[in-house]
């Protein structure tokens, strides 16, 4: 039992912290820390997300008239092309696992930094470099209009500048490696005494089967596009016809990289949404081994189910056949995790804030996501559905109402440890309805607009459509201003909010027992382990205003344990 | 249920007159024949969004037979009904949960409940596996109907190239548009002379990639006559989304003759002129708009700024830029022109043509309304070489 004298040592909010310990540009620029690297990566994916944000406001009012509003075809193609190869590659990939992740993931094992703290800011710098290539393929005037996906022999003819754009997308390839291979070892070398496997918070096992994927797909990626770069300069003849190359193996070789991509981007919004949901419902998560395997069988089976992308190519249909199979049992993992989740809702004390509506949101909109996965994976719809906007929809529900849903939610739930200031919660609520709406209004027609035979990547289309389109623009301005809102309300509370304290909400995972904002070196006391969801092992201190572990509160005002609930 | 007004946002869309719409859809279209119930049918919402017929457009083929057990139609709304059911048990339940275990005056107080249930954990991974088995197999059935061909099939010949369609039928004949005959087995093999293409008919819920460098097939028993919408939805560069015609059911291989066969020497040269155009220029060079290639009305006669030096539209000048598209490149479209050439793939009679219909491609002249003379001989030859790819 500690003097109150150390528990404000530890946890009141420090005067020297990460943020001011040392300043200069160069402090930041040459930091090794991993909290800094994680800021700055937040900076550099918001900027990549409003950019390609607002490419995608320019694609929806241009296709506002059903003959196309103010766009050529030209343009409107280097557009969505640009939104497409923005958004995955220098947004979404690293959001929640570079930005989040980097920041968490040390202090959630109660290290001092990841394992390869140089290696980590590499993998920053190789972020901005490929950035730029994927930025300079615009400047350059060439522009891009392939689609994210660069098919070939398309991306082979074409006068754009696809190989500054591959070349970006190969450096980012290697940043996303980086970042795997450190978290593997960090998660792997440097946990806590006593921390075993279980012991370790969800977040994090899922971003341990990410970066799996990371290390293991992503010089696939590579590979293929310096073929593609190959083939484009010296002609070898592997993916264009003209030179007797097959252009469906380019779609083999980049669906196997792209489809593990996909959980690259949706595994580590899970993990966060895991710790929401238990941490704002002061509940053990519902079956932690389920949740926790549920993410490696995703990883693993997310390898075998990449043909389900070219089901109308042409590949034989025995292929198909089990392309289609293998893609049904990735349904199953997923479907636990929301089973889990809502489990673990139950009997549990629910704070309805901005984190928490944001993970709720997360579960309305993955499902559906989720769920509309079926009628893909089903082989006889996917063919009437392949290519329309039913596919849109469907992977807008997964990456952006999962993935962007569940940063947002992370973010308002480790703003406060990140910046040591309080937001005004009922204006993140506000933010968080406005994204939910604007997005479903943006995203639903679309389903409908598929179904009923809508192709994508078109910049024109027959009337009938028109009206579907204009729900669609309406809900996307919607949604654009609902995440600007949310954005501004985090940036606003870094510089103004509230001071809090060290664990404002009850969380019991290691991170939260260092001041807000941490420290340079993390902790300035030995952490004391707990079961990441033994939220009672947390009491409420009345001086700090915060909760502080049960072991280090004053011992006349600690209450006793609850009734210890089956495990 | 009928809760979707239909007409929101209307007013935006109905200041146009059908007219102006169905004129503004076939430049789109690059004046190619456009169906006109993609013109005339506004957004149907009033039907019940919980049937097929909300979700799904008009059915047209075998494919797509509402209450088939096979039919996409039938598998879509059964996938539909199990997503309905577990979204709203999903949402219920959350909704239920975060209303009745709400944290009340910030007072924390979870109730003791498990943590887990090996049972209840393996029932809810295993139980939704058995949707998902019926799910697999009926697709996996309904697709192997769209995959394989019936043996009496009528096979009809397809070259996508950007951006236009071309096809041949067994009789060979050729047109821009696809035309075929009511509950006739048919197996489209197609080529693409460029790069990736996906032809596309809603109406028949077919799609199959169109493959540079090998043969795909597209195999579809029509049952319904009528005419229906064909899209590329493969993306293929800049006027993928005009890279759309027209397919037409028709009752009898009679009825469909009518629309397909052309005998050149019935017509003047300028509508064998304009025929050629629509199948093999039309997807580049609209009449009235710039495109991917200069419009064509108004550039006979006149004096074309070239990248280097001008030259004046005649005879010799369309004829070089048919056959050798990379030599006098029009200022804007350079340096290196997007048009392949046509060498060996026009005759000198169909070139003949195509030079009549260029000097008033807008309009046909009134004054020649007499049929072209041909010699028997060309005209076979002609006929023979449009073949050709």
């Amino acid at each position: 039992m500690a003097s109150a004298e150390i528990r404000n040592k530890i946890f009141d909010t420090p005067e020297t912290n990460y943020l001011n310990h040392t300043r200069g540009w160069k402090s930041w620029a040459f930091t090794l820390d991993h909290k800094r690297i994680g800021v700055m990566y937040l900076i550099g994916v918001t900027i990549a997300l409003f950019l390609a944000g607002a490419f995608a406001l320019v694609l929806r009012w241009h296709l506002f008239w059903f003959e196309g509003g103010f766009l050529s075809n030209e343009m409107y193609n280097q557009m969505f092309t640009l939104h497409g190869a923005i958004m995955v590659f220098s947004f979404i990939i690293p959001s929640v696992p570079a930005a989040l992740g980097n920041f968490v993931l040390p202090m959630m094992i109660g290290a001092k930094d990841v394992a390869f703290p140089r290696m980590n800011l590499m993998s920053f710098y190789l972020w901005i470099a490929g950035t730029c290539c994927l930025a300079a393929a615009i400047l350059s005037g060439y522009g891009l209009d392939t689609g994210w996906t660069f098919y070939t022999p398309y991306s082979i003819e074409t006068s754009t500048g696809v190989i500054f754009a591959t070349f970006g997308a190969f450096i980012l390839g290697f940043s996303s490696i980086f970042t795997g291979l450190n978290f593997l070892v960090t998660v792997n070398t440097m946990r806590a005494p006593g921390q075993s496997w279980f012991k370790l918070p969800l977040f994090l096992w899922s971003l341990y089967a990410t970066s799996i994927i990371q290390i293991l797909a992503t010089p696939v990626l590579g590979i293929t596009l310096l073929m593609l770069i190959a083939e484009r300069t010296m002609h070898i003849g592997i993916f264009d016809p003209k030179y007797g190359g097959d252009p469906v193996l380019f779609q083999h070789f980049f669906w196997f990289y792209s489809h593990p991509a996909v959980y690259i981007m949706i595994l580590p919004a899970m993990g966060v949404i895991s710790e929401l949901i238990s941490v704002y419902s002061q509940k053990r998560i519902f079956g932690y081994s389920f949740i926790a395997f549920s993410s490696v069988a995703i990883a693993l089976l997310g390898f075998l189910v990449w043909g389900h992308h070219m089901f109308t190519s042409g590949q034989s249909p025995m292929v198909t056949l089990i392309f289609s199979a293998i893609t049904f049992t990735v349904a199953i993992p997923s479907a636990v995790k929301v089973f889990n989740w809502l489990a673990t809702l139950y009997k549990g004390s629910i704070l309805l804030n901005t984190p928490m509506c944001y993970a709720l949101s997360f579960i309305f909109l993955f499902g559906i996501g989720g769920l509309t996965g079926l009628f893909l994976g089903a082989l006889s719809t996917d063919i009437h559905l392949h290519d329309t906007y039913f596919v849109v929809a469907h992977f807008h529900f997964v990456m952006v109402g999962g993935t962007l849903t569940a940063l947002l939610g992370g973010l308002f739930h480790w703003w406060p440890k990140m910046f040591g200031r309080m937001y005004n919660d009922m204006l993140g609520r506000i933010s968080c309805f406005l994204v939910f709406a604007g997005f479903n209004l943006t995203f639903f027609p679309q389903f409908v607009m598929g179904s009923r035979g809508m192709p994508r990547r078109y910049a024109s289309y027959d009337p009938e459509f028109q009206i579907f389109h204009q729900w669609s623009t309406f809900g996307a301005s919607i949604l654009g201003f609902g995440i600007l809102m949310s954005f501004g309300v985090l940036l606003y509370a870094a510089f103004y909010g509230k001071r809090c304290g060290a664990n404002p909400f009850k969380a019991a995972s290691l991170e939260w027992q260092s001041s807000s904002p941490p420290d340079f070196h993390n902790f300035i006391h030995k952490p004391i382990l707990h079961d990441p969801y033994d939220f009672d092992s947390q009491v409420y201190d009345k001086d700090l205003d915060t909760y502080i572990p049960r072991e280090l509160a004053d011992p006349k005002t600690v209450p006793p344990r609850r009734e210890p609930v089956h495990h | 249920m009928n809760w979707l007004p239909s007409n929101l946002f209307v007013p935006l869309f109905a200041q146009q007159s059908t007219e102006d719409i169905a004129k503004i859809v076939s430049e789109m279209n690059n004046d190619t024949t456009t169906p006109m119930s993609a013109v005339e049918r506004p957004a149907d919402l009033s039907s019940n969004w919980l049937s097929s017929e909300f979700h799904f457009p008009e059915a047209a083929s075998t494919f797509a037979v509402t209450g088939d057990y096979y039919s996409i139609d039938w598998l879509y709304m059964f996938v539909f009904w199990v997503c309905v059911v577990f979204f709203a048990g999903i949402v219920a339940a959350m909704v239920y949960f975060c209303v009745k275990y709400r944290r009340k005056d910030g007072v924390i107080d979870p109730q003791p409940s498990t943590s887990h249930n090996t049972a209840l954990e393996i029932g809810w991974s295993v139980g939704p596996s058995f949707l998902l088995i019926i799910i697999f197999v009926v697709g996996a059935q309904g697709f192997f109907d769209m995959r394989i061909p019936r043996d009496d099939c009528e096979e009809i010949q397809v070259t996508a190239s950007r951006w236009n369609w071309k096809f041949t039928y067994p009789d060979g004949d050729s047109s821009a548009e696809l035309h075929l005959v009511n509950k006739q087995p048919t197996k489209l093999v197609m080529q693409s002379t460029d790069v990736l293409h996906s032809l596309y008919i809603p109406a028949f819920r077919q799609k199959v990639d169109v493959v540079p460098g090998r043969y795909t097939y597209f195999y579809v028993v029509p049952n319904k006559e009528g005419e229906y919408r064909l899209s590329c939805t493969e993306y293929c560069g800049d006027k993928h989304s005009q890279m759309r015609t027209l397919c037409k059911v028709h009752a009898t291989p009679a009825a469909r003759k009518a629309s397909t066969q052309w005998i050149e020497a019935e017509y003047t040269p300028w509508e064998n002129g304009e025929r050629l155009y629509k199948i093999n220029c039309s997807g580049c060079h609209n009449i009235n708009k710039a495109g991917t290639g200069p419009a064509f009305a108004g550039l006979w006669g006149k004096t074309e700024n070239l990248m280097k030096g001008t030259v004046k539209v005649d005879e010799n000048y369309i004829r070089n830029s048919i056959l050798y598209p990379q030599q006098d490149v029009v200022a804007g479209y350079g340096p290196i022109s997007k048009m392949n050439s046509f060498k060996g793939k026009f005759t000198p009679e169909q070139l003949n043509y195509l030079i009549a219909f260029l000097k008033s491609p807008a309009e046909k002249p009134q004054d020649n309304d007499k049929p072209a003379e041909g010699t028997g001989e060309g005209e076979k030859n002609a006929e023979a070489n449009t073949e050709v790819h």
